[in-house]
């Protein structure tokens, strides 16, 4: 592969890279929840009419999250191009506790106390996973420093 | 809800937490052999950055995964409450995928990853109360 493929592993990411985390979490919120509301209007689909789910591609509701989940994928996957997995999908997981706040004070819908102990648990576990590293390396020798693998092999996690 | 009824959504959520997990773990795999997306952006634009991805034949096993994934997704969706599916799937599926990464992609999951992943989990089961 070509020397452009430089990776950089910072200990901290950067604002923009908090940015990215920050639309992986948005866009599969706000996905999930339009994806919901299509396939409820849709109604239930049997097992002997598997085709009816490409028929839910029609639907505008379904079509708009599968237009957000695309936005998804794409942050997704850059954010899994510099960070482990086991810290992306934690750190992007406020994502529920935002849109836990919107339903409470947007569409003022009634949130449980149960809901609410959830919603503090994830904040509480973004909080744990954020204070880390975004990268470890498999050979246990820690973060390594910007730029250390540009053109070695490709510059992937090796 | 009866037996019949409890099994089949369980096979739902647990169609949709494995197969949500090979794909995560197979484009992760994807991604760290690529490098960083933001670097090749810079350096050889948005035409070099999506053929980069694209190069990787990891990340069409992951992609074929993610869409059996969708697709009990939606199934699963339209025979039971999205209050159940997505917590139950969302719960379970950080704790296969913190394992997958553990012993698939050898990531370093120290006690700080563990406890991320268990609080995101017991929160995520608890937006359905």
């Amino acid at each position: 592969m070509t020397p452009q493929t430089v990776r950089t592993m910072p200990a901290r990411l950067t604002p923009g890279k908090f940015a990215v985390l920050a639309v992986v979490a948005l866009t599969a919120s706000f996905g999930d929840t339009f994806l919901s509301i299509g396939m409820k209007r849709l109604g239930p689909v049997p097992l002997s009419h598997p085709g009816l789910l490409i028929e839910a591609l029609l639907s505008p509701w379904v079509v708009a999250g599968v237009l957000l989940l695309f936005g998804f994928f794409a942050s997704y996957l850059t954010a899994l191009s510099w960070a482990d997995l086991t810290y992306v999908l934690p750190a992007t997981s406020f994502g529920y506790a935002i849109v836990a706040l919107l339903s409470k004070f947007w569409l003022h819908e009634q949130i449980s106390i149960a809901r609410w102990m959830g919603v503090a648990l994830i904040v509480a576990g973004v909080g744990f996973v954020a204070q880390g590293p975004a990268y470890t390396r498999r050979d246990n020798e820690g973060s390594l420093p910007s730029g250390a693998l540009q053109g070695a092999g490709g510059g992937g996690r090796q | 809800m009866n037996l019949a009824s409890n099994t089949a959504v369980a096979g739902m959520i647990a169609t949709i937490v494995l197969s949500a997990t090979a794909g995560d773990v197979a484009i992760a795999a994807a991604m760290e052999k690529t490098g960083d997306l933001s670097e090749i952006w810079k350096a050889r634009g948005w035409s070099g950055a999506v053929g980069a991805v694209l190069g990787n034949g990891l990340f069409f096993a992951g992609v074929a995964c993610m869409a059996v994934s969708f697709f009990a997704l939606l199934f699963s969706l339209s025979h039971a409450d999205v209050s159940l599916i997505a917590p139950a799937a969302g719960s379970l599926t950080f704790v296969a995928n913190a394992v997958a990464a553990k012993w698939i992609l050898r990531e370093k999951v120290d006690g700080r990853r563990w406890i991320a992943a268990i609080l995101v989990c017991c929160g995520v089961a608890l937006l359905k109360g």
